[in-house]
C-alpha cells in the first residue's frame, strides 16, 4: 500500500500538496517529509488536498497537527481541502476540524 | 444458548507495512458479515490504530515482534482482539486520559499523538484492554441490519 504525493506550485509562495492512496503508520512519514518543509516557508500559503485520499487514521491526523504547528510558527497559511465525508468524520470526532478552523480564523490577527 | 462463532486468526510481523493487511482482513470479515460502509470504515480504523500502537509502542519500532489478530464473527457482533507481547502500559490511566483535541488550547500544547486509543474507543461499541502480558485490545462492533448501529455507536461515544 503506497501513497503518491503531488506537490504543485500554484503561484508566489502558493503550494498545493495532493495525496492519493492510504495514509497510515507506514505511509505517514512520507507525507510528513513532503508536507513539513513547505510549512516552513515564511508567509507561504499551503493547501493539503485529500480528495484522492482513500483512507487515513490517527497517524495522518498527527502529521496534520504537526503541519499546523509548524505553519503557525513560520507564519505560513495552512489549510486542508477535499475531505471525503468519511475523513471529515475523523476530523470532527478528534476535534481537528475545530482546531483547523480556529487556526484559520485567528490568522488575520496573529501578532508576532 | 451457545453461539458458534466463525473465528479468523491472523499473525502479522509487527512492522508498519503490514498494518494495511490487518485492515484488509478486517474489512473483508466485516463486509462478509453485512456491515454498512460506515461501520466497515470504523472497524478498519480501529484495527489499524490497535496495530499501529503495537508496532510503535509495543515493540518500539524494533520490527521484531508479532501482532496476533483474532476476529470472531458472531451472529450479531464482530469481536476483534489485537494482541502483542511487547511493552505494556497502564491501560486504566490511558483510558481515563482519552480526550479529543482541545481546539482552544495553545497550539504548542496540542499533542501530535495519542489519538489512536481515543479513536478506537469512539468508533467501536465496546473496548476492553488487558495488559497482563503484553497488550490485548478487544473491540466489539455490533451488527444491526436496520442501521441502528450508527445510533448505538453514537451512544457509546457520548460521555
Amino acid at each position: 500500500m503506497n501513497i503518491s504525493i503531488e506537490r504543485e506550485v500554484k503561484g508566489d509562495n502558493l503550494y498545493l500538496v495532493a495525496v492519493e492512496g492510504e495514509i497510515d503508520v507506514f505511509t505517514a512519514p512520507e507525507l510528513k517529509k513532503g508536507l513539513l518543509p513547505l510549512t516552513e516557508i515564511h508567509g507561504g500559503n499551503l493547501t493539503l488536498d485529500l480528495n484522492a485520499t482513500k483512507y487515513m487514521d490517527s497517524t495522518a491526523l498527527g502529521v496534520i497537527v504537526a503541519a499546523l504547528k509548524s505553519a503557525s510558527k513560520h507564519q505560513c497559511r495552512f489549510s486542508v481541502t477535499g475531505m471525503t465525508p468519511r475523513i471529515k468524520r475523523l476530523f470532527e470526532i478528534t476535534g481537528l476540524s475545530d482546531l483547523l478552523n480556529r487556526a484559520q480564523t485567528s490568522e488575520g490577527n496573529a501578532d508576532d | 444458548m451457545t453461539e458458534t462463532k466463525d473465528v479468523i486468526r491472523l499473525t502479522l510481523p509487527a512492522k508498519p507495512e503490514f498494518v494495511s493487511v490487518a485492515r484488509l482482513a478486517s474489512s473483508g470479515a466485516a463486509s462478509r458479515m453485512g456491515y454498512s460502509f460506515d461501520a466497515i470504515e470504523d472497524i478498519k480504523v480501529a484495527v489499524s490504530e490497535a496495530c499501529t500502537n503495537a508496532v510503535s509502542h509495543g515493540y518500539k519500532q524494533m520490527e521484531t515482534g508479532q501482532i496476533k489478530i483474532v476476529m470472531e464473527c458472531g451472529e450479531n457482533a464482530l469481536t476483534i482482539t489485537v494482541i502483542h507481547n511487547g511493552e505494556s502500559f497502564d491501560a486504566s490511566q490511558a483510558l481515563q486520559k482519552l480526550k479529543p483535541i482541545d481546539p482552544y488550547a495553545d497550539l504548542d500544547e496540542v499533542n501530535e499523538g495519542g489519538l489512536g486509543l481515543f479513536l478506537i474507543n469512539a468508533l467501536m461499541d465496546q473496548v476492553t484492554i488487558s495488559t497482563e502480558c503484553g497488550v490485548a485490545v478487544r473491540m466489539i462492533k455490533f451488527l444491526s441490519r436496520d442501521g441502528v448501529e450508527r445510533i448505538a455507536n453514537k451512544v457509546s461515544t457520548t460521555e
